[in-house]
């Protein structure tokens, strides 16, 4: 039977070393007002990954040969967390530093490594993720965007959506159908790098229920992707893309989406709370502690070579479930109504998160499916 | 975790695999004191396991205590070694002798105070606690009471209080002790009112860990046995998204009180502690009911062994502390703080 271990894990004082300076750094150049940083992880400030870039923490635990720093599991993660606690716009080249970048360096080419991740630790190159369409959400393997070879490449058809940022990235990891009737289920499917400017391909942004253009609509007619783009192997996108997945389940945003509410409710109840309030911010404080451990011990068993897969969906679950409940707590200890133009910082805060906290258990793979994956790691299916 | 560690983790979870059987558990709940469990724990030095070795104890530290507390929840073990290893610890810190034999610890209700008084060399105790663990069971009796009002650690012995029994809803002894005027074998001055209460709620954390982590393995096993509509009820994804949640609480809990231990190893852990027992009380609801919910009928029984495990996680997410004391506790200290220092607070640890 198994149970799921998390190691209570201690920083090395390099990584609160290097603390200091993420804050110094977010002091200078974060000015953002709250309601602005309540939008930290759909944030998509060039100027700033530039910036980020050159103080070397974008590609912080990737090969020197290929940019990167070979700096410690441990210190990317505390450059992580300081980021996203404090609501900096990070989503231009976060994607790339998460899961596009791992992915290339595991299965890409060494040209395409010697290619894309240069630029994507210099913070000037940014990647998409095509994995959804209208008729594959969490059954991924059903994808029918089909890429058929031609000389020298591949033309792709079909359609790809809720794509993050596909209007303005640069480039898409993509999971194509290369294979109409493969022999089992997950078979036939391989991975590429599209290039976003390639002719026969149009992007529509799709407006979320804010309002916000952040996800999109990618239509591939008879567009081109040369042979040196396949990443992988060919027909081999279903064991890549579950890795992928597993370097997006398992970073430190899944729990820090709604602390700016939580500390607009901390500054709402003033020093002197009544009891209702501090019970329910003590609730709040226990659990964001407590996913913080937890989130760490991630990054520790990282660090040690392991592959905590099934630990970073637990604090996923966790994390979203946590995240979710935030927007109904707080209103539920205010009479202050949400507002969109007016009001006070926590009434904005609490409009914009109230809004898109359905989103936190969707993207990256819904509760269910992740519960379902905690399950079969328990020995039930 | 580190390798002596690893070995006390195995060597205690074999000794309660062999001595809790159900037979000890089911004579425990009629009253029966579970002499050859307690000798087993003895003989191993576990119940002084932080009672350093030039005190007759075995000199580990809180993790270590951590390994055998968790377990001790786990197996259910119906004997007070947590308070046992609490009182060792409080009493070496005032560096006063440790009896062998169980001692329990008083006061454990935040509002209650227990006065002791000098006169010429001895002291004596007065006063009433309620909700006394093992209170008449016990050897000895460890508590932290006031002279003079400063805070102080005694120790006295079995037989110098008038009792009043009760219990718990596992049926473990919860007495009212009232003490007039009674001998005090020995006290000194300690340095913190709360210590008593704070640590009481860390091993209750780390209990709670134990038992969640006994109902999640019941379930599960449960759910791989039990067969309706022709297959075993795990395949059905309504039970499976659930045992999911269980696991998650689990994993949790264990998290924060392992965390809570570690850091009262380096230091002062009462935020730790905050966090550990208002997510252990949150998560023992959510556990219990789970699992429950998971074994039917059957686990409705006395007969089967879920009971032992749920009813502990019932009774201790109240002992020492509800979610909401702690909780409130917590939430003052974050508002009085103010929410810029918060996430300094949570990563400084
Ligand atoms: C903000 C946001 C950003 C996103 N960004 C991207 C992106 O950049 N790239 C990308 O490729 N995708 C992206 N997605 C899409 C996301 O990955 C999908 O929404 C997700 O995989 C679920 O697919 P779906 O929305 O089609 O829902 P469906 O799969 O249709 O699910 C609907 C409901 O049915 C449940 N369900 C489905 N199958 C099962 C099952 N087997 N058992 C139990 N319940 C089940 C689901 O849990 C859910 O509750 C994004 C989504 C959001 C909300």
């Amino acid at each position: 039977m198994q149970h799921f271990h998390f190691e209570p894990c201690q920083l090395p004082p390099e990584a609160e070393e290097l603390r200091v300076e993420v804050r110094d750094f977010l002091t200078e150049n974060l000015h953002d007002p709250e309601v602005k940083r309540a939008r930290s992880w759909s944030g998509f400030e060039p100027e700033f990954s530039r910036k980020v870039g050159e103080r070397g923490w974008i590609g912080m635990t990737w090969p020197k040969q290929y940019g990167g720093h070979e700096r410690t599991f441990f210190e990317r993660y505390v450059v992580l967390e300081e980021m996203l606690a404090a609501g900096a716009p990070v989503s231009a080249h976060w994607v790339a530093d998460r899961q596009s970048g791992p992915l290339l360096l595991r299965f890409g080419t060494e040209e395409q490594r010697q290619r894309f991740l240069p630029q994507i630790v210099r913070g000037e190159c940014y990647f998409c993720i095509g994995m959804s369409e209208p008729d594959s959400g969490s059954d991924l393997a059903s994808v029918r965007t089909r890429a058929e070879k031609v000389d020298g490449g591949w033309k792709v058809n079909g359609t790809k959506l809720w794509t993050s940022g596909a209007h303005r990235t640069h480039y898409m990891i993509a999971l194509f159908r290369t294979d109409p009737n493969p022999e089992d289920r997950h078979g036939g499917l391989t991975q590429f790098l599209v290039d976003m400017k390639s002719p026969g391909i149009t992007v529509r942004p799709v407006p979320d229920l804010a309002g916000q253009e952040h996800f999109n609509e990618v239509i591939f007619e008879d567009a081109f992707v040369p042979d040196d783009m396949l990443v992988g192997t060919e027909g081999g996108g279903w064991g890549q893309v579950t890795a992928e997945l597993a370097f997006e389940r398992s970073g430190p945003e899944r729990y820090l989406s709604c602390i700016r509410l939580l500390l607009e409710l901390i500054r709402e109840a003033s020093q002197d709370p009544t009891e209702r309030q501090a019970v329910a911010i003590g609730k709040l404080v226990a659990q964001l502690a407590n996913l913080r451990q937890m989130s760490l011990s991630v990054a520790g068993m990282l660090q040690d070579g392991k592959s905590p897969a099934l630990e970073a969906s637990v604090v996923k679950d966790l994390g979203a479930v946590f995240e979710q409940s935030l927007p109904g707590i707080a209103q539920d200890l205010s009479e202050l109504e949400p507002t969109l133009e007016n009001g006070n910082d926590f009434q904005q805060v609490l409009a914009f998160l109230t809004q898109v906290s359905p989103s936190f258990s969707l993207r990256g793979g819904t509760r269910e499916i992740l519960r379902g994956i905690i399950a079969r790691g328990l020995g039930l299916r | 975790m580190n390798e002596l560690r690893a070995i006390l983790s195995d060597s205690i979870a074999r000794l309660l695999t062999d001595e809790v059987t159900v037979d000890v558990r089911r004579s425990a709940e009629d009253g029966d004191w579970p002499t050859a469990l307690w000798t087993k724990l003895e003989e191993n030095g576990h119940p002084r396991v932080l009672v350093p070795e030039d005190q007759g104890g075995v000199g580990g530290g809180w993790l270590d205590a951590h390994t055998v507390i968790q377990a001790a929840g786990r197996f259910a073990a119906p004997v007070p070694i947590s308070e046992t290893i609490l009182a060792g610890r409080i009493l070496a810190d005032a560096a006063l002798d440790v009896p062998d034999g169980p001692i329990t610890i008083a006061p454990v209700r935040p509002d209650e105070v227990l006065k002791i008084s000098r006169t010429g060399n001895s002291w004596s105790l007065s006063g009433t606690v309620s909700r006394v663990p093992w209170g008449a069971a016990a050897d000895h009796l460890a508590v932290q009471a006031e002279a003079d009002g400063q805070p102080h650690v005694a120790l006295v012995a079995q037989g110098q209080a008038s009792i009043q029994a009760d219990r718990n809803i596992a049926r473990e002894p919860r007495d009212t002790l009232t003490f007039e005027g009674a001998a005090v074998i020995a006290a000194a001055p300690a340095s913190d009112r709360d210590s008593l209460w704070r640590y009481g709620a860390m091993i209750r954390s780390a209990q709670i860990a134990g038992a969640l982590e006994t109902v999640l393995d019941q379930s599960v096993q449960y759910a791989n046995d039990r067969v309706q509509f022709g297959r075993p009820i795990g395949k059905f994804q309504a039970v499976q998204q659930q045992l999911a949640i269980l696991a998650g609480q689990t994993a949790a809990v264990g998290a924060a009180a392992e965390t809570a231990f570690g850091k009262a190893e380096a230091g002062d852990p009462e935020f730790e502690i905050m966090v550990a027992k208002t997510r252990a009380s949150e998560a023992a609801e959510a556990a219990a009911s789970i699992a429950h919910q998971t074994h039917g009928a059957i686990g409705f029984t006395y007969e089967h062994t879920l009971h032992y495990a749920t009813r502990r996680l019932w009774s201790w997410r109240a002992e020492f502390g509800t979610a909401s004391h702690w909780a409130g506790r917590l939430g003052r200290l974050a508002a009085g703080r103010g929410a810029d220092a918060l996430w300094p607070m949570v990563v400084a640890r």
